[in-house]
């Protein structure tokens, strides 16, 4: 009887916003490259977008307590490394494998979430310093040398298709559904965004907000440790120089597709448009021959531009509230 | 001389300052003379603070003239008062903590030999000038190595560096302790033989008698009157302070307060020493205080927002631990704190979240919110406690102080609590919505809740509790039960005065 939410009605504006810029993206990459709306194209940028996207589940709600994990990329690179070791090296059976690797990415996050919330630390430095620590093993262990020789049977989870529609695909999307679900209908969900709106307020009215802070890194863990099977199972070897820099994408998306920076606000449908976006600017700017170091120029001004509406927006909201007060 | 007496240092005429809602100064004139110690006293919102920043420049005045030495000063800003010489020490104390002691004297003053700092020189001077203020501070050391009173003295090293010759001290001695306070005093009487004008601000009777020559008495912005410290004494100092007639009406108590319901035994820490108290069901206890008298702090440890080095706590006559809020809000404990904004509210997020928010396990199945009971919930306090808003999908921050107030108390009554912690529960709001807190106070209070209301206001403290406990620098220094509450008896233990001012 209430109608909609807040909640809901900020990620109905963004939500609008991004699905334009998205379009946007398409019709100018179209123009430019013949090749970019063709079906196969199509279906490459999805592909690519799922792992985006799996992880994005996870840094969506580190995003929301007003956090950030910058360990995200090294982590698919380290877990990708991990599990292709146990089962080249160690002869693991890939199901096991896997689970363990999951397994690990999760206790990493939580390693990151214990030592932020339990000694203040900030979550971007924190984060930076474990980025480090797992892309120095990945080389470490590897030898800065590839792992090939994967069991054949493993690629299915990358590269086979159900009904036509690539398999990561379809998992990003029931994990992006189960995350909505999680984040929109269950109070622990909610907790990640009171947590960002005001902890205080949210700690003075019962919650263990010092626990909700390590469960956010402790998800961005867990999803990123599927992201990097993903991967892995995708690229079919072991590679050291996987992931790098992953958690642009990953932040860029989820913030241009209305996840507030400073935390509170965002939803998971306008986050998963924000990297379907992300993912179509990747592609088309490899499409029309830009060069890797012109590519990270416009995407680092895309995120400046993404990060500074965001600060707009909350800047004019305090200015009107003023106004009236 | 007697001439030497009349010389007015500076001077406040027909000072007025309005803030939408309050006069926070009412045409208040001074004379401060050179040469004198002139302590400023009131109660808290007296305007002690408006006025300071007034005579800093810091705010403008919607009327009146200061005159420094005889000279009208048009437009006061906070760098000309600075050239007049007119220096304020505020209670947060303005350190670099990582500098030097002799640093943090220069801060903000060159001290330069060829274009470079010269730091021998900048040492040696300080140190000429703590032995001018007679203390003892190594320039060398780092700033917060040093104690409160030390870093305070720096502040004041800092003001003689830039000549000042009108030093206003704004509760100096509220960090410190005994010992220090003797010491700050000894400064204060060099510097008024050098010929520094000190005004001294303090809520402690105490320590104004020993320091100052003259007292001005200011009380709702308006100013009362000013004395000479020798020929007046305690009780009339602290009539003219409260001195007001209790103009509005409360609603009344009509029925007998049930059992004991909270208690608490020794609470010790968070600058709060050996605090014992009960609160009995369809009671309200007031704290009344002075400001950083320890009763927020005493709301803390109570509810588990910070931790207490001692004490024991009994609910319905059982011993309970609190650790964290959510163990007290477990006991159906809440908060209604005093920064609503920063600590009651979501502010960007709708009505309905910020009520449900402590009942959400509660209403939830397997984590899954039932979303009608939350509207439902939701709507059932906005009709009992007449929240005006169209709809509870409103953002909290869209609402009226009042209506925030009532969204916050919403929350602990959705989650059925039956002791209620209120901290200055009208701070803010206009004077119509006080009414109506004060009615749904006793109404609950009536449906036998246990109710603590902290509060700063004389008027509201004697009209709305049942009984007051009142608490001085963390201490408890009197109960008082409802036929001897009385202003003056009150102040008097706010100043640490043990009751000994009769009724």
């Amino acid at each position: 009887m209430n109608g909609k939410t807040i909640i809901q009605k900020v990620k109905t504006s963004s939500v609008v916003a991004i699905t334009i810029l998205l379009i946007g993206i398409v019709v100018l990459f179209s123009f430019l490259s013949p090749q970019f709306l063709t079906g196969q194209n199509i279906m490459n940028v999805l592909r690519q977008v799922s792992m985006i996207g799996i992880a994005g589940c996870g840094m969506i709600t580190v995003l929301l307590t007003g956090g950030i994990d910058l360990s995200l990329g090294a982590m698919v690179k380290f877990i990708n490394i991990v599990c292709a070791t146990m089962m080249v090296t160690w002869g693991m059976h890939p199901i096991v494998a896997c689970l363990l690797g999951v397994l690990i990415a999760t206790a990493l996050g939580t390693v990151n979430g214990f030592l932020i919330s339990k000694f203040n630390l900030m979550p971007f430095i924190t984060t930076l310093c474990m980025k480090f620590v797992l892309q120095g093993l990945s080389f470490i262990i590897t030898d800065s040398q590839p792992i090939y020789g994967l069991p054949e049977g493993f690629k299915v989870l990358g590269q086979g298709y159900v009904l036509g529609v690539p398999i990561p695909v379809i998992l990003m999307l029931i994990l992006i559904v189960l995350t909505g679900i999680f984040l929109n209908r269950t109070y622990v969900g909610r907790y990640f965004y009171y947590l960002g709106g005001n902890e205080e307020a949210t700690k003075l009215s019962g919650v263990n907000t010092k626990l909700i802070r390590v469960l956010a890194y402790t998800l961005t863990g867990f999803f990123t440790g599927i992201a990097a099977i993903v991967w892995l199972s995708r690229v079919n070897s072991g590679q050291p120089a996987t992931g790098t820099d992953f958690e642009f994408d990953v932040i860029c998306g989820l913030v241009l597709g209305g996840v507030s920076a400073s935390g509170g606000e965002g939803g998971i449908l306008g986050g998963l448009i924000g990297i379907v976006a992300i993912g179509f600017l990747n592609n088309g700017m490899t499409m029309i021959n830009l060069s890797e170091y012109h590519q990270m120029v416009v995407k680092g001004l895309v995120l400046l531009l993404a990060i500074g509406m965001d600060s707009i927006k909350i800047m004019m909201r305090n200015k009107q509230s003023k106004a009236k007060a | 001389m007697a001439g030497q007496e009349e010389r007015i240092a500076l001077s406040v005429r027909g000072i007025v300052k309005e803030y939408p809602g309050v006069k926070a100064l009412d045409g208040v004139s001074i004379d401060f003379r050179h040469g004198e110690v002139h302590a400023l006293m009131g109660e808290n919102g007296a305007g002690k603070s408006t006025l300071i920043k007034t005579i800093a420049g810091a705010i403008q005045p919607d009327e009146g003239e200061i005159y420094v030495d005889g000279n009208k000063i048009e437009h006061m800003t906070t760098k000309l008062s600075r050239e007049l010489g007119i220096a304020v020490i505020y209670q947060e104390l303005m350190m670099i903590p990582a500098l030097s002691a002799a640093e943090n004297v220069f801060l903000g003053t060159d001290v330069k030999k060829h274009g470079l700092i010269d730091s021998k020189d900048m040492s040696r001077r300080a140190k000429e000038i703590f032995d001018q203020l007679g203390v003892d501070i190594d320039p060398a050391s780092r700033t917060d190595r040093l104690s409160v009173a030390y870093q305070q003295m720096i502040e004041i090293a800092r003001a003689l560096v830039k000549n000042a010759k009108i030093l206003i001290m704004d509760e100096p001695s509220a960090m410190l302790t005994e010992d220090e306070v003797q010491t700050m005093f000894r400064t204060v009487e060099r510097l008024r033989e050098s010929g520094v004008m000190i005004i001294y601000i303090s809520h402690r009777l105490e320590e104004v008698f020993q320091i100052s020559d003259r007292i001005s008495i200011m009380r709702d912005g308006k100013y009362i009157t000013t004395l000479n410290t020798k020929e007046t004494n305690k009780p009339e100092l602290i009539h003219y302070m409260v001195g007001r007639e209790l103009t509005e009406t409360f609603p009344e108590k009509d029925y007998e307060s049930g059992s004991v319901g909270l208690e608490i035994k020794n609470f010790t820490g968070n600058g709060v020493k050996d605090i014992s108290f009960s609160v009995r069901h369809g009671e309200i206890l007031g704290l009344g205080g002075l400001v950083g008298a320890g009763r927020t702090e005493l709301a803390q440890l109570i509810f588990g927002y910070v931790k207490k080095d001692a004490g024991e706590m009994y609910v319905e006559g059982k011993q309970v631990t609190v650790h964290t809020p959510k163990n007290a809000a477990a006991l159906r404990i809440g908060l209604i704190p005093e920064d609503r904004k920063g600590q009651g509210l979501l502010l960007n997020f709708d009505l309905t979240s910020n009520v449900v928010l402590p009942s959400l396990p509660r209403i939830s199945k397997a984590m899954f919110v039932n979303r009608k009971r939350e509207t439902q919930m939701a709507e059932e306090q906005r009709k009992a406690l007449l929240i005006k808003t169209p709809t509870m999908a409103q953002k909290a921050r869209n609402l009226s102080g009042g209506n925030q107030q009532k969204v916050v108390l919403a929350k602990w009554l959705a989650a059925e609590c039956d002791y209620l912690i209120f901290d200055e529960p009208t701070r803010g709001i206009d004077v119509g919505a006080k009414q109506e807190i004060y009615k749904l106070l006793r109404r609950l209070a009536s449906e036998g809740k246990c109710i603590i209301m902290i509060s700063s206001e004389m008027e509201e403290l004697i009209g709305v509790s049942d009984r007051i406990i009142v608490l001085c620098e963390g201490k408890m220094t009197g109960e008082l039960q409802k036929d001897e509450f009385n202003q003056d008896k009150i102040l008097a233990l706010a100043s640490g005065e043990k009751g000994e001012v009769g009724a």
